[in-house]
């Protein structure tokens, strides 16, 4: 294998492990606010009791995340200095205005958040809490901003090859930002809602019958029932996005080779490049068509229209693309179904008293955001090959020339690495649940809310 | 843009001092709490936990100067970044893996069941020691202008050697003020055993840079610029001596002054940095690229600098909210 290949592995492999985290952190630091505002509200210690238990995996995860994104800008500069050569007067600042409006803000407030609780006032603890949250958005956003303008570049031009920023208004708000910050954020809403119903599941199974486990396996059911149809909604309109800005992308996703109308939707094939045709093929009658131009009759773009004279193919790799796609949508329809069929268990039995089956369901899907959020970005990132930037900048011309051996060596380094503290990660989790269950107090104070001595006063008698 | 005279001058030389900003107080920060990931193993199990409370808040924050430092690299002189960092790919390897491995240790070595305690606080070590050593590496070689030879690997070894000792010691400097008693006394013995790295790591790099370059000797040892920065090693070395009389003093008389070992180290640190600036302006990549040749579109950097005005003093104000947050002496991490 060549630098190149071994390069976009290491990446891809960085980055598959980075993303995990902050999908997890992004959405958990709102449900943390959220359950926090509950007990500031309420005065019920089961919210603080949740609280207590997701902010250690919030803490966990955050490190994870934190670690695995430093590695990633370290990456830019020794495995594709092309990158920020070309396109740095648009990626750089971008990547600036995510260290500085949210990595600090996080960063400084997460301690107070983790270990404050006892050195500063209620509120202020309440702030740091949504301090900590709206950083993760904020850094969420300007990553969104920069992989977007990699994929619709505009309000740039080119001067001898390099890459000047000309408006950046455009860049930001590119076309197809808007669509992939509300997919991303969803997605993270969607892996934490099936990641608090499939540990709070797994408490139940184990006996636990604590109230904050019922309240956030009723939250997570709740969340993910309410997030899902607006995921697929998103999706689809991010599909359309797609098919404007990309359409050699939709076509590898669709495994369609001519461009045409009626074209089938294929639910399986083993796409075949050196055929260019697919093999073993199941498809619904414009089934593509319909999904795609909302006609039976509409256009479709085909893989062959992206292939140049001398017989290079200038889309990528088909059947990458095309599973990863399925993956997702397969992983969004089994949420869909297990969300709402919790939503029906919930109201016939309660959440202290469901069924076996369906907690087993959604232990068995904890971590199912995290395989759809993957698929996800495998489907849009190995879409945009053979570019780096679509139509600015070749993933091959930004490479470094790093001998292969080494950059063998530090990949096999890395996964090593993330294969162990994948493990150690899923096993933590599960160890503090298991710990949790068997009734550990998660806490020995009791929590002050703000305003509660005010509200002793106006109510003396009570 | 133009209000400060050319852009192409003005723009750069603020982001190279941004830069070196971020550099010098992220080797500060997270040098003290390196330095404390490496004093792990002396210490028992009760001090370990002791010695991990009086960073668990500060540590994520302190390692973000990192990000903004190699960030402000990256945006402001992309060609350097590039240069700089495929040359010294395999110890910025090392220095990802230590990093990944302390960070994470934190959180497992608390969460994890308590057999399994003394394996992270081991990873939380080794953690500590790839990153310092892999740092005092990349500083020995780009003094020795990035290039791989025999003699230049040795130094760079002797140069990782002694940042990881000075590290040690700040990290003791720090437990000195942020713990009391037995750990306290212990902390100053760290101490007097690390002041040596910290100090002979300064006088190799000194001595060591004049005599790389030619053009760096001259910006030294000519008249008049030898009377001018005189002061610096001389206050390097008054530096030195107050460190030395100042432990011994805290080894007889308990929790006086208990500030002044970390501060003074601060002070050290700066002024060694601010000598390795001063040898090798303009270049950001060691006699081979000036920061005007690497700088990207001052456009570019223009809209990074307007932000980061607005930025960077509520950064630092919340920073320091969080160390007075956290003032006084280190007690059990709790989340409640």
């Amino acid at each position: 294998m060549d630098t190149l290949l071994l390069s976009r592995i290491q990446f891809g492999a960085n980055i598959s492990f980075h993303i995990l985290f902050p999908t997890i952190t992004i959405a958990l630091g709102w449900v943390l606010l959220f359950f926090k505002l509950r007990f500031n509200a309420t005065g019920e210690s089961k919210w603080m009791d949740a609280y207590m238990f997701w902010v250690k995996i919030f803490a966990l995860s955050f490190a994870m995340g934190v670690v695995s994104g430093i590695t990633m800008s370290f990456q830019f500069g020794t495995n594709w200095p092309g990158f920020m050569e070309t396109v740095g007067n648009v990626a750089g600042p971008l990547l600036a205005y995510e260290v500085m409006t949210a990595f600090f803000l996080e960063a400084v407030f997460l301690g107070i958040m983790l270990f404050g609780a006892s050195r500063v006032k209620p509120w202020v603890h309440t702030m740091a809490t949504f301090l900590v949250a709206f950083g993760t958005t904020m850094s969420t956003f300007w990553i969104i901003v920069l992989n977007s303008w990699m994929h619709t570049p505009q309000g740039y031009e080119l001067r001898d090859g390099i890459v000047f920023a000309t408006n950046w208004w455009e860049i930001v708000f590119n076309p197809s930002m808007p669509y992939r910050f509300v997919h991303m954020m969803l997605a993270s809403g969607l892996t934490v809602a099936f990641l608090i119903a499939g540990i709070s599941a797994l408490r139940l199974l184990w006996g636990d019958r604590a109230e904050s486990v019922k309240s956030t396996l009723r939250f997570g059911i709740i969340a993910a029932a309410a997030l899902i149809p607006l995921q697929i909604l998103a999706g689809d309109f991010h599909g359309l996005n797609t098919l404007e800005h990309q359409p050699a992308k939709v076509a590898a996703m669709e495994a369609n080779w001519e461009t045409g109308p009626n074209v089938p939707l294929v639910l399986f094939a083993l796409p075949d490049e050196d055929a260019r045709e697919n093999r073993f093929e199941i498809a619904v009658p414009n089934g593509a068509s319909l999904i795609l131009t909302h006609k039976a009759d509409g256009v479709v773009p085909g893989l062959n229209d992206f292939v140049a004279e001398d017989g290079t193919a200038l889309h990528p790799r088909v059947a990458p693309v095309f599973f990863s796609f399925r993956v997702m949508v397969g992983t969004g329809l089994a949420m869909l179904a297990l969300s709402w069929a919790g939503l029906y268990f919930l109201r016939r039995y309660g959440a202290g008293d469901m069924p076996a089956l369906p907690l087993y369901a959604f232990t068995a899907m904890s971590f199912s955001g995290w395989i759809a959020t993957l698929a996800g970005w495998y489907t849009t990132e190995i879409g945009r090959q053979p570019w780096l930037v679509q139509g600015v900048l070749s993933t091959k011309d930004a490479v470094s020339d790093v001998p292969a051996g080494m950059v063998l060596g530090t990949l096999i380094g890395y996964l090593v690495i993330y294969a162990a503290l994948i493990i150690a990660y899923i096993a933590v989790i599960t160890y503090l649940a298991r710990k949790a269950s068997r009734g550990e107090p998660l806490s020995t104070r009791t929590y002050p809310r703000g305003g509660e001595a005010e509200v002793a006063v106006l109510h003396p008698g009570e | 843009m133009e209000m400060f005279g050319d852009p192409a001058i003005w723009l750069p030389w603020t982001f190279a001092a941004l830069m070196g900003l971020s550099i010098l107080i992220y080797v500060i920060l997270d040098g003290f709490d390196l330095g404390v990931g490496l004093l792990m193993p002396l210490a028992d199990d009760l001090e370990k936990d002791r010695l991990v409370a009086s960073i668990g808040p500060f540590w994520d924050a302190n390692e973000t100067w990192l990000v903004l430092a190699i960030g402000l690299l990256l945006v402001a002189f992309p060609p350097a970044h590039g240069i700089i960092l495929t040359s010294l790919y395999l110890p910025v390897f090392i220095m990802l893996v230590g990093l990944i491995l302390r960070g994470v240790s934190f959180e497992f070595r608390a969460k994890a069941p308590l057999s399994q305690k003394p394996r992270w606080n081991a990873a939380f070590f080794a953690g500590s020691l790839m990153a310092s050593m892999s740092q005092g590496f990349m500083l020995g070689m780009y003094v020795m202008g990035l290039t791989w030879t025999v003699s230049h690997v040795a130094f760079a070894l002797l140069t990782a050697v002694f940042l990881t000792v000075g590290y040690s010691f700040i990290g003791a400097a720090w437990l000195i003020a942020k713990t009391d008693g037995a750990l306290q006394m212990h902390a100053v013995r760290w101490a007097k055993g690390g002041i040596w790295g910290l100090i002979l790591g300064i006088g190799a790099i000194s001595l060591a840079t004049p005599f790389v370059s030619p053009r760096i000797f001259d910006k030294w040892f000519s008249l008049p610029e030898f009377l001018y920065l005189s002061p610096m090693p001389i206050l390097s070395g008054a530096l030195v001596v107050y460190l030395w009389w100042q432990i011994n003093q805290l080894a007889k008389v308990q929790d006086r002054m208990t500030w002044g070992p970390f501060v003074a180290a601060m002070a050290l640190f700066a002024l060694a940095f601010a000598g390795m600036a001063y040898s090798f302006y303009p270049y950001v990549v060691p006699e081979q690229i000036t920061i005007y040749e690497a700088a990207a579109a001052p456009e570019s950097l223009f809209i990074i600098l307007l932000g980061t005005l607005f930025v960077l003093p509520a950064i630092l104000g919340y920073t320091v909210l969080s160390y007075y947050i956290f003032r006084g002496k280190a007690t059990e991490l709790r989340y409640d």
